[in-house]
């Protein structure tokens, strides 16, 4: 398929093959991560900005690996000790971001729909690399890629995603990418951290999407789960009795792992906090897939950055 | 598209007919038959081997999407004929290509496959085309990031000239001397269904 967009800001909108594209020219960068050399030249001469307004680790390191993997030059702008920690707005940051040249922007932010308000008011590729509780595509992609290769076709798999969704960006980008691919996924979790439209009934779900007030029954017969983090500061607003009690009725223990179809794996986006929503026997157990998930998630960045801007003329810049 | 025998400007419009122009007439003529390709694969097969009489430090390494199904073809053949299993792998150039930034589209990368250290190898790349010379160019530059041949070699289906950089088949099946404009077509039966090589030529006027 001809790939047409210019930026990857949520994956709602995208169609099946679009996604499957991605997940294709993926399958070739893990191949590329896995040679002697890690390096390809396709970016070469372009500049990849990330710009990371809310704190991350892993993404913004996957991103950097991903970018110097195909030979683009890298640019950190974070928000502790930049001049957005002065007080910049946004717009004015967008303004900087454009006059450094940049090819690509890889950013996230603390609101949601900010990448949207970027995309309009920049020439380079705008990457979200999850903003607010509203969208983390590359997440969501990565987690597709991960459960395709374990599980082969996702058509008719169902998926349990569990935890905090309320809040959860990487909960509405698992279920935007893992529909369109067939997949059914039921999401469990305190009725506190469900958004209201869809604990009640099905009529607020997205289609092939339910919800499940057991975790145990949600498990039963699963083609996978996907534990998602808890935020803690969560308990200190009223929406959790204890971390204790969470763990208790919501953990993943291995118990509750073997009621899954044999051999289901687990994912978790990261960082964990073992024994709260996973028990650290799971997450480092065989069926654990979340040192899988760091390495496909350097090579599912690599895909896109490679179909944004590897092949936009290289303009001469003043 | 391929069943056309006379390309005429309504026919010959897709984007793949990359020197097809409108209103000019194209004529087809075949270069090498099925069995001819076959005497060919099996002819470099024994070059190859008479050329690097030490197979144990031999690989075969095709380009994707047609050189890999030749590389295929040439290590049955070894096989056959010295009862040695050389390594095979195949590699994806699309990275490497100097073209990505003027062909406007990003080309589908494939994933390649070398499942053998090529340190210390003689690594003989295979590709059905031999033109310009970009293509192996990308391909020599995508192989020493799996390590350091002793040597690289190149056997080719057909090289039909107009060369870009200063690169030379060590095998070639037919040398075929073309016009720039003209258009050879490879046809083999793992990917296209049948083995036929075509050159699809501009009747003059």
């Amino acid at each position: 398929m001809n790939w047409t967009r210019r930026h990857v800001l949520d994956t709602d909108d995208w169609s099946r093959d679009e996604i499957e594209a991605v997940l294709d020219q993926t399958r070739a960068m893990v191949e590329i991560l896995a040679r002697p050399i890690r390096r390809a030249p396709p970016l070469r001469g372009r500049t990849v900005i990330l710009f990371f307004a809310e704190a991350s680790t892993r993404t913004r390191v996957s991103f950097e690996l991903a970018a110097k993997a195909l030979s683009a030059d890298v640019t950190n702008i974070t928000a502790s000790g930049s001049s957005v920690e002065k007080g910049e707005s946004l717009y004015d940051t967008v303004r900087t971001l454009q006059a450094l040249g940049g090819d690509v922007v890889v950013m996230r932010h603390a609101s949601s729909g900010a990448p949207y308000f970027v995309a309009e008011r920049t020439d380079a590729a705008v990457i979200n690399a999850g903003d607010g509780w509203h969208a983390h595509p590359t997440q969501g992609l990565l987690d597709a890629y991960t459960l395709r290769d374990a599980l082969g076709d996702l058509d008719g798999k169902r998926i349990v995603v569990v935890g905090d969704v309320l809040h959860s960006r990487v909960a509405r980008s698992d279920i935007n990418t893992l529909m369109p691919l067939g997949a059914r996924v039921t999401l469990s979790g305190p009725p506190t951290l469900i958004p209201m439209a869809w604990r009640c009934g099905t009529e607020g779900l997205p289609p092939g999407v339910t919800y499940e007030s057991d975790l145990d029954k949600a498990l039963d017969g699963a083609d996978a789960v996907i534990a998602l983090r808890l935020q803690r500061e969560r308990q200190a607003s009223g929406l959790l009795p204890s971390l204790r009690e969470y763990s208790r009725v919501w953990g993943l223990s291995a118990d509750r792992v073997a009621r899954m179809r044999s051999g289901a794996p687990v994912l978790h986006p990261g960082p964990m906090n073992e024994g709260v929503e996973i028990d650290a026997a799971v997450a480092h157990g065989s069926r654990s897939l979340i040192e899988k998930q760091v390495t496909n998630g350097v090579a599912v960045r690599m895909a896109l950055l490679y179909l944004l801007a590897a092949t936009a003329p290289l303009e001469e810049r003043a | 598209m391929r069943s056309h025998r006379i390309y005429t400007s309504k026919s010959a419009t897709t984007f793949n007919d990359r020197s097809c122009e409108a209103g000019k007439e194209r004529h087809t003529t075949t270069l090498l038959a099925a069995d001819e390709i076959r005497r060919a694969i099996t002819r470099i097969a024994h070059e190859i081997v008479e050329r690097d009489r030490d197979l144990s430090v031999l690989a075969i390494v095709g380009i994707r999407a047609r050189g890999d199904a030749l590389a295929a073809r040439l290590h049955t053949a070894i096989r056959a004929n010295e009862g040695v299993d050389v390594p095979l792998g195949a590699i994806d150039i699309t990275l490497y290509r100097d073209d990505l930034t003027r062909i406007g589209y990003a080309p589908v990368v494939r994933e390649s496959a070398i499942p053998f250290s090529v340190d210390g190898r003689v690594v003989v790349l295979v590709d059905d085309v031999l033109f310009t010379g970009r293509t192996i160019r990308a391909a020599m530059d995508a192989l020493v990031d799996y390590g350091r041949p002793r040597a690289i070699r190149l056997a080719v289906l057909v090289d039909r000239g107009h060369r870009e950089l200063p690169i030379r088949a060590d095998f070639v099946g037919k040398n075929v001397p073309t016009a720039a404009g003209d258009d050879v077509r490879v046809h083999l039966a793992e990917v296209d269904g049948r083995d036929e090589v075509e050159v699809v030529t501009r009747v003059p006027a």
